[in-house]
C-alpha cells in the first residue's frame, strides 16, 4: 500500500480518510499504525518537502524579491501551494457585502494541506477552555474536560516533537516531564520585552512550538506511544530516525527539508505508510458522502481533478478531516430525498458556529534595539516567546469588558531581509537619502518590534456557512457562502489587543507606528484572516445540540466521523492545530475500539 | 506591504493580515488609471501561478518580460544611486542592479504592482521633465548637486511643498522599493547586518556584549 500512482484503489477499505493534514494526518496515522486499512483522499496534489523546500534560498532569488501576491499570498516561498486566500476555479462567496463583515478562507491544495506552512505554535488548551460557559455563561461547554483530552496532548507531543518549558501558569497546562523539548534562548528583543514588560505586569513566557530542538529518541517514545505493538514501534522509531533537529535557520513557514518541524508530509504520513496500511490518492477532491438505504455512509464519491471524473470509494467507516468548512461543505452536498438538509443535520446545525481567532496587530521601534553588535537571531524559525493571557481573574471578576482571553505572538530582531527592508522609515528619518539614508537602515534594521494578538471569539448565531445557492467550482460542486460578525467581546478585545501592544512597546522605550484604534472594529482582522477557523459540526451531549459527539462521531451517521476543528464548541486563544491533532487521535481510538467490537 | 520591516515580518509571519485583501477582490483591482493607462494596460503577461518552482534562483526578467523603455531604465538606475550610493560598504544600488527588480515590480501581473506601476512611470517622467526644465540635461547627466536639489525637494512627504506632493508620493515608493531591492542582494543583506541564514548546531541566543549594552547582563 502506498501512494497511489496508478489510481488503482482497493475494492474496500476498514476507514476513508478525507484531507491529509493535521487531522487528516492523525486519523490515517492512529489508525494504519494500529492495523486498520486507510485510504485518505486529498485535493490538492503530491508533495515532497525534502524537494521541494525551498530552505536557504534568499528572498533576493525568488521574483519581486519573494513579496507576497495573489498566487503566493504569503510570499514566494511559503509552503502554500495551490491555495491561498483564493484556489483557481474554486470559489466562496460572502452573503454580506458589508466589508466589515467578510470571511476569508485559506486553504492549500496539496499532500499535507496547511500543516506545510503552519506556525508550528503548539499550546494546549487549559481546563477553563472546555468548560467556558460554566465559567461565563456565554457559549457552549465542550461535553469533554481537559482530563479527558490531556492524555492525548501528551501522545501528540511525544510524537510530533514540541519545544518550550513548563510555567505552571493559570490555565496554561504543563506537561508532564519528559515530554516537551528544551525551548531555544529568548532573542534579544524577546529578553527585552520580557524584561519591561514585568513594569506592566504583562509575562513573556517561552513559547511552545513544533520544532525539534533536539533529535527525538525514537525506541523510548515508540514504545510509549504504541505499548504491545512492536510493528509499529519498530515503523515509528525508523520514522523519528530520519528527522534532523533545528539547526537555527530558515522560516518554518517555507516547510522543513530536514523534518525538524511538524507537517503532516514529514511526521504522520512517513510512518503510518511505512506501515502498509495506508493508501493514498491525491487529487481527489472530495464530493459526497455516500449512503446505504439503513442510513449507514459505504463510502465517498470524489472528483478526479486529472480526469474530471466522479469516482466512488467504500469502507467501513467514513472520516471527513478536510479542513472544518470543507468538511461542511461536505455533508451539506451529501443531500438526498433522505437528508434534503445535507448529511448529519437532523440538527440542523452543521455549519453553524464557525469561529476564527481574533487577530490585531500594533508595531513600534525601540531605540535600544537599535545598533546592536551583530549576531544570528535566525533561531527556530519562528517566536521563541510569547505572552500568554494573563488577567483570568479580572476578566472573570468582569473588569475587562470582554468576555475571553487572548495571547500575543511577537517577532523582532534582524531578520532575514525582504521587501519591507528599509522601507517605510519616513516616520523615523522625516525622509532623506543618500549617505545618510544608509546609515539609517543599518541603525534601525532589528529595532522593530511587532506585536500580534491572538484572542478567542464565542461562537455567535450569526457567523455561519451554507452552500450558496448559486455558485459552483470548477468541479460542478456547489460552494460555501460565509455569514460573519464579531460580537462585542471580540471588537472589545481587539482594542485591548493594541492597547496592550503600546503598552508593551513604550515600556520598552519605543515608539508606537500607530496609535491603537479607538474603535476595536477598525482594529480587529477580517473573519478568517488568522486561519483558525473551527467550528460548523459541533460537538455535545445530544443529537439536537450537537453536530457530533465527544468523538467527532456523526448522531445520525454512526460510522461517519468529523475529526477536523469542525467539531470544535469554543475556540480558545490556543491555536488550535495542536488540539485538533489530540482529538483527532482520541476519535481514532474510540474508532479502532468500535470497529474491534463489531459496533463499526 | 512596506512599512516597518518589523511589523512586515509580523505580517507575514503570524498576523496574516496580509498585504493581500482577501477572496477574488484581491484580483479584481483595478489597473493603473492615471495619465499612463497605456503604460499599465501593457502589462499582459501572466504571474507565476500557483505553483511555481520554489527550489530555482530568479532573475527580473525570467517570470515576466520588464517593459521600462531604454531612457526611463537610465533615469531609474540614476535615482537608484543617489538614493543609495556606493560607500565604504557597499555598492550603489545601480550596480547592483536594483533598477531592474523596480521594473521587474512595476511589469508584474499583480495588483499591489500594478497600482505602482502608474506612480513609479509618471514619478520618472517628472524627475527627468524636471531635470530639463532646471538644467536642460537628463538627470543621469547631472552633477550630484544637481540631483540633490530636486531630490531635496520630495524626498520628505512631510515637508515638500503642495506643488510636490505627488512627486513627494512618488519618491517615497521609488526609495521603499530601492531599498527592498538592495537590502534583499546578498551586499546589501551584509551592508545591513544580516548574519543568519547558516545552519548551526546550536542556538547559543544574545552574546553578552548585547545582553550588556541592553542592560540585561
Amino acid at each position: 500500500m502506498a501512494l497511489l500512482t496508478s489510481r488503482k484503489t482497493q475494492p474496500r477499505y476498514d476507514v476513508i480518510v478525507v484531507g491529509s493534514g493535521a487531522a487528516g494526518g492523525q486519523t490515517a496515522y492512529t489508525l494504519a499504525m494500529e492495523g486498520a486499512k486507510v485510504l485518505m483522499l486529498e485535493a490538492g496534489r503530491n508533495y515532497d518537502p525534502t524537494t521541494e523546500t525551498p530552505m536557504f534560498q534568499t528572498n533576493g532569488e525568488a521574483p519581486l524579491r519573494g513579496a507576497g501576491t495573489p498566487d503566493k499570498a504569503f510570499g514566494f516561498h511559503d509552503a502554500t501551494i495551490d491555495g491561498g486566500w483564493s484556489v483557481p476555479g474554486e470559489p466562496y462567496t460572502n452573503a454580506s457585502t458589508d466589508p466589515k463583515r467578510q470571511f476569508a478562507w485559506w486553504r492549500a491544495r496539496m499532500l499535507g494541506g496547511r500543516t506545510n506552512h503552519w506556525g508550528r505554535i503548539a499550546l494546549r488548551n487549559g481546563p477553563y477552555d472546555f468548560k467556558p460557559y460554566t465559567r461565563d455563561g456565554l457559549g457552549f461547554d465542550w461535553p469533554i474536560s481537559y482530563e479527558d483530552v490531556a492524555p492525548y496532548y501528551d501522545k501528540v507531543e511525544m510524537l510530533i516533537g514540541v519545544y518550550g518549558s513548563n510555567e505552571g501558569r493559570e490555565n496554561t497546562p504543563n506537561s508532564p516531564e519528559g515530554i516537551l523539548q528544551p525551548g531555544p534562548k529568548l532573542r534579544a528583543g524577546e529578553l527585552y520585552a520580557q524584561h519591561h514588560g514585568k513594569k506592566i505586569g504583562v509575562p513573556i513566557i517561552p513559547i511552545h512550538r513544533a520544532v525539534l530542538s533536539q533529535r527525538l529518541d525514537g525506541a523510548r517514545l515508540a514504545a510509549k506511544l504504541h505499548p504491545n505493538n512492536p510493528t509499529a514501534q519498530r515503523v515509528l522509531t525508523a520514522a523519528m530516525s530520519e528527522r534532523a533537529a533545528c539547526f537555527w535557520a530558515t522560516n518554518c513557514g517555507r516547510g522543513c527539508s530536514i523534518r525538524a518541524n511538524y507537517q503532516s508530509t514529514t511526521v504522520h504520513l512517513p510512518p503510518a505508510l511505512a506501515s502498509g496500511n495506508l493508501d493514498i490518492l491525491t487529487d481527489a477532491m472530495g464530493y459526497r458522502v455516500l449512503v446505504d438505504d439503513h442510513g449507514k455512509a459505504t463510502g465517498v464519491s470524489y472528483i478526479d481533478r486529472k480526469t474530471r471524473e466522479e469516482k466512488t470509494v467504500s469502507a467501513r467507516v467514513v472520516v471527513l478531516a478536510a479542513s472544518s468548512a470543507e468538511s461542511v461543505r461536505m455533508l451539506l452536498n451529501s443531500k438526498s430525498v433522505r437528508y434534503p438538509n445535507g448529511l448529519a443535520n437532523s440538527s440542523g446545525l452543521v455549519g453553524k458556529y464557525i469561529m476564527d481567532t481574533v487577530g490585531a496587530s500594533l508595531s513600534g521601534q525601540v531605540p535600544a534595539l537599535e545598533n546592536l553588535p551583530l549576531h544570528n537571531e535566525d533561531g527556530a524559525g519562528g517566536g521563541h516567546a510569547y505572552v500568554p493571557w494573563w488577567l483570568y481573574q479580572e476578566q472573570h471578576a468582569g473588569k475587562l469588558g470582554f468576555a475571553r482571553g487572548y495571547h500575543i505572538e511577537f517577532e523582532s530582531g534582524r531578520r532575514m531581509p525582504g521587501t519591507g527592508t528599509g522601507a517605510g522609515m519616513e516616520w523615523l528619518t522625516g525622509g532623506n537619502y543618500g549617505a545618510r539614508f544608509k546609515e539609517d537602515a543599518r541603525r534601525y534594521f532589528g529595532s522593530f518590534i511587532g506585536f500580534a494578538g491572538r484572542g478567542e471569539m464565542i461562537p455567535n448565531e450569526n457567523s455561519f456557512c451554507e452552500l450558496d445557492p448559486v455558485v459552483k467550482d470548477k468541479w460542478g460542486i456547489p460552494v460555501l457562502r460565509f455569514n460573519w460578525k464579531w460580537s462585542d467581546h471580540e471588537t472589545r478585545q481587539a482594542k485591548h489587543m493594541q492597547e496592550t501592544a503600546a503598552a508593551l512597546i513604550e515600556a520598552m522605550g519605543g515608539k508606537v507606528r500607530s496609535r491603537p484604534k479607538a474603535d476595536g472594529r477598525d482594529a480587529i482582522s477580517p473573519g478568517g484572516f488568522i486561519i483558525h477557523e473551527v467550528g460548523g459540526t459541533i460537538m455535545g451531549t445530544n443529537a439536537t445540540n450537537s453536530v457530533t459527539n465527544q468523538w467527532g462521531q456523526t448522531w445520525d451517521v454512526k460510522n461517519l466521523f468529523v475529526t477536523d476543528g469542525g467539531p470544535f464548541v469554543s475556540n480558545a486563544d490556543k491555536n488550535p492545530t495542536l488540539t485538533i491533532m489530540a482529538l483527532a487521535w482520541r476519535a481514532s481510538d474510540f474508532m479502532l475500539e468500535e470497529m474491534r467490537k463489531g459496533n463499526l | 506591504m512596506l512599512t516597518a520591516a518589523a511589523s512586515t515580518t509580523i505580517l507575514g509571519r503570524l498576523g496574516h493580515a496580509a498585504d493581500t485583501p482577501p477572496n477574488s477582490t484581491a484580483s479584481a483591482a483595478p489597473v493603473g488609471t492615471a495619465s499612463t493607462a497605456t503604460a499599465a494596460s501593457s502589462i499582459t503577461a501572466t504571474g507565476y501561478g500557483t505553483d511555481p518552482d520554489m527550489i530555482k534562483s530568479y532573475q527580473p526578467g525570467d517570470v515576466w518580460p520588464l517593459t521600462l523603455t531604454a531612457d526611463q531604465r537610465i533615469t531609474a538606475a540614476a535615482l537608484c544611486a543617489v538614493i543609495i550610493p556606493a560607500d565604504a560598504t557597499s555598492p550603489s544600488a545601480a550596480e547592483l542592479g536594483v533598477h531592474d527588480f523596480i521594473d521587474e515590480w512595476i511589469s508584474a501581473p499583480y495588483p499591489e504592482q500594478a497600482r505602482d506601476r502608474p506612480i513609479i512611470i509618471d514619478g520618472l517622467a517628472w524627475i527627468e521633465g524636471t531635470s530639463q526644465q532646471r538644467f536642460n540635461r537628463h538627470f543621469a547627466a547631472l552633477t550630484a548637486a544637481e540631483k540633490n536639489t530636486i531630490c531635496d525637494d520630495i524626498c520628505s512627504k512631510e515637508k515638500a511643498s503642495p506643488t510636490h506632493v505627488p512627486a513627494a508620493q512618488f519618491f517615497a515608493r521609488f526609495r521603499d522599493l530601492t531599498a527592498g531591492g538592495f537590502y534583499t542582494t546578498p551586499q546589501g543583506m551584509k551592508d545591513i547586518g544580516y548574519v543568519g541564514n547558516m545552519p548551526l548546531i546550536t542556538f547559543d541566543g544574545p552574546p553578552p556584549e548585547v545582553l550588556k549594552q541592553l542592560g540585561l547582563a
